[in-house]
């Protein structure tokens, strides 16, 4: 008796936890090995971008002249067809890519958001459209470095 | 939820603009503790996922290069008033934060 009301209180409890906290149960893929290479060409390879086309589909807002590398804003939106992911590389930070965006159906491929970059460096994005990966690159002067904040 | 964040959702037809902000230390590893002299730990998000009534809509994979309290502004489409929006992120510790807003 005692083991079975025990059972059925930890059933209840785990659906009960279940319910409480659903956004726990996705799991999300992170590519370690892309995000500790080191070298901008490894990390390149390692999430599988190859060929790279330049465009100027790909809209890129950054400042040319960063003064604090700790806060550096980044504005990106892709006018190039069934855009399915994006990549960002601050070339000369210690592990070059800094972020990777993955769009479904039902959100514009545009994403805005804040990074780091230890030195003035090129900053690239790399958009994966149509299983070809194209390329938009700015030069960005950094003031103070902000790899350690 | 670990963390508090703010999230600002704003509509133009069908269009939904959504701004957040995610309270997170996002450090890289390579700071050190003024005090202590020691190298604080690296911690920081690494996946974030959005979801539109259910349906996963945006993936991110972020680095310890995004900054302090993370910003992320991104789009919609499709989105009508009541429709949810959920946030959901996870950082190197397993600590786990996010929020659920309704599209006005």
């Amino acid at each position: 008796m005692e083991r079975t009301r025990r059972n059925f209180l930890r059933t209840i409890t785990a659906i009960a936890g279940a319910m409480l906290f659903p956004l726990r149960l996705i799991a999300a893929p992170w590519n370690e090995r892309a995000f500790d290479e080191v070298v901008y060409a490894d990390s390149l390879k390692s999430v599988g971008a190859a060929g790279l086309i330049e465009s100027d589909l790909i809209m890129l807002k950054i400042p040319e002249i960063a003064e604090n590398g700790s806060i550096v804003p980044i504005q990106v939106s892709s006018e190039i067809a069934d855009t399915e992911r994006v990549f960002v590389f601050a070339e000369k930070n210690p592990q070059p890519l800094v972020a990777s965006f993955t769009f479904h159906k039902g959100v514009d491929p545009f994403f805005a958001t804040r990074i780091k970059m230890g030195e003035s460096a090129p900053v690239h994005v790399v958009v994966l459209a149509g299983g070809k990966y194209y390329v938009a690159s700015r030069n960005v002067t950094v003031t103070i470095g902000g790899c350690g904040e | 939820m670990a963390d508090p964040m703010r999230i600002r959702i704003v509509r133009k037809g069908d269009v939904a603009d959504i701004k957040m902000l995610i309270f997170h230390p996002m450090e890289t590893g390579y700071r050190t503790n003024s005090v202590t002299g020691e190298i604080v730990p690296k911690h920081f998000i690494k996946t974030l996922q959005a979801l539109h009534n259910g349906e996963k809509v945006l993936e991110v994979e972020w680095s310890r290069s995004v900054s302090r309290n993370p910003f992320l502004h991104f789009r919609v489409r499709g989105a009508s008033a009541g429709d949810d929006i959920e946030i959901a992120w996870e950082d190197n510790f397993g600590e786990t934060g996010g929020t659920e807003a309704k599209i006005k």
